[in-house]
């Protein structure tokens, strides 16, 4: 008991990293998903074409080997990232990735009827996707965002990896100095759960909310 | 920048730890495909205290990083005095976290059959594990197999992680190439086509699976409505191929 008061601390301000890069992540993943997702959708072959390599290639391989290369990889080239831009930087590539899929499917998802029915009234293309499409497709894209969400904060824990002090990092740390290691790792998973836990509450909340009237 | 010489002089290497990543993830996925049978039908235990147990344990495996998992299976379990090899606790930890995910993957299925599945068990006085392993599960796996496909593809671009706890797959191949000549570049885009060349060509056909699957099942339910139709029509169609 006494050992997780001494150890608390450190692992809390480990924490507070933690969330910060998930919900900065968040946020630019959030608009980097809407730009490919829209990308995908484009009129012109080559928006689509690169919107489409990047989506693909950010989905076939690994979040670990993406940061590793912006990390390690890129100062060949001359451009020496700090560990904190590179690890947001992979996360919101990847994250993006997958919401651009997200995106994508939503708006697909809202029934054509909709869209032709804003030409009838003589809508232009923005005020139908801003007044018609986008309000409904964002309802049904809310819950695969949240859970999206909650592998970004699980998966925030690679970026101790190159050195970022988050929660993680902090137990590694701790591990090492103290050889406490089932005190520090059971303490890791609990914190991770108790800031995870809430999260998918609040999803399937909004996934109840969502479904009302649908179902 | 990007010496070709040094990058196919490393490609063996690369290539040879690539079958110790195609192993780790396969070996984690069967673990998965077998734990995440027993916590899915754990779940729906009549027993109420082990559903919720189940239930507590795959929540919880679902809300923590796999990296954390690792660092707990690798670093605590031998002060229990379980000692395992690096690659014995990757797979552990890999197959246990996605048995989680694969659990609610047999969920889905088991769902999907109609409840007069089970009364028609119950009536022909089958067993409940009858019940289970003659009508239910043979209905509810085949088609949910393309999503466990999927998972497969996203188990195998987690085994970088495996590094973390000194695995030597393909990442750790790659870091320890890259500290021994200081060069990052080439293994580490490699490590990463590699994977690409891989999981893409993977995905495609997963994807086409669950496409063709899809439209087996509509087409299936298409025939149900319009049976009536074609029964009351097939009269006429005959007498007509007759007079042809």
């Amino acid at each position: 008991m006494q050992s997780i008061l001494v150890l608390l601390p450190s692992l809390l301000q480990g924490a507070v990293v933690t969330i910060e890069i998930t919900l900065i992540s968040a946020v630019l993943s959030f608009f980097m998903a809407f730009i490919a997702g829209f990308g995908r959708l484009s009129k012109f072959f080559i928006i689509r074409m690169i919107a489409s390599i990047y989506i693909e290639v950010f989905r076939g391989t690994s979040l670990l080997v993406q940061l590793f290369w912006l990390y390690f990889a890129l100062p060949m080239f001359g451009l020496q990232l700090p560990p904190m831009v590179a690890g947001i930087i992979a996360l919101v590539l990847n994250y993006g990735a997958y919401g651009a899929e997200v995106v994508r499917s939503a708006i697909l998802a809202v029934p054509k009827g909709q869209t032709e029915a804003s030409i009838a009234l003589n809508l232009s293309n923005w005020q139908r996707m801003r007044l018609v499409i986008l309000p409904q497709a964002l309802l049904i894209m809310l819950p695969t965002f949240g859970n999206n969400l909650i592998e970004l904060l699980k998966s925030t824990s690679l970026v101790s990896l190159v050195t970022i002090a988050d929660l993680t990092f902090k137990g590694i740390e701790l591990q090492t100095t103290t050889l406490q290691s089932t005190t520090i790792f059971s303490l890791l998973l609990i914190l991770y759960f108790v800031i995870a836990y809430p999260l998918s509450l609040g999803v399937r909340w909004i996934e109840r909310r969502v479904s009302v009237g649908r179902m | 920048m990007w010496d070709w010489n040094f990058a196919i002089s490393i490609l063996p290497k690369l290539l040879q730890a690539m079958l110790i990543t195609l192993s780790a993830a396969i070996c984690s996925f069967l673990l998965s495909v077998i734990v995440g049978l027993l916590f899915a039908l754990g779940r729906r235990s009549k027993f109420k205290p082990l559903a919720r147990t189940i239930g507590g344990i795959v929540e919880f495996i679902r809300s923590t990083p796999l990296l954390v998992q690792l660092f707990f299976i690798f670093y605590v379990l031998p002060n229990y005095s379980i000692t395992l090899s690096p690659f014995t606790a990757g797979v552990i930890g890999l197959g246990l976290h996605y048995s989680t995910y694969l659990s609610e993957v047999y969920r889905s299925g088991i769902d999907a059959i109609p409840k007069g599945q089970w009364e028609a068990g119950k009536a022909l006085n089958f067993s409940p594990l009858q019940i289970w392993f003659r009508i239910i599960l043979p209905q509810a796996i085949p088609p949910v197999i393309p999503v466990f496909g999927n998972y497969l593809i996203v188990m195998f671009k987690d085994t970088p992680l495996l590094s973390a706890i000194t695995v030597v797959e393909m990442m750790q191949t790659a870091k320890i190439i890259g500290s021994e000549s200081f060069r990052y570049l080439e293994p580490f885009t490699i490590v990463g086509v590699l994977f690409f060349v891989l999981s893409f060509p993977s995905a495609l056909l997963v994807r086409k699976l669950e496409g063709r699957l899809n439209k087996n099942t509509r087409k299936e339910n298409m025939t149900k409505d319009a049976r009536k139709e074609v029964a009351i029509n097939e009269p006429t169609a005959k007498f007509e191929s007759n007079s042809v």
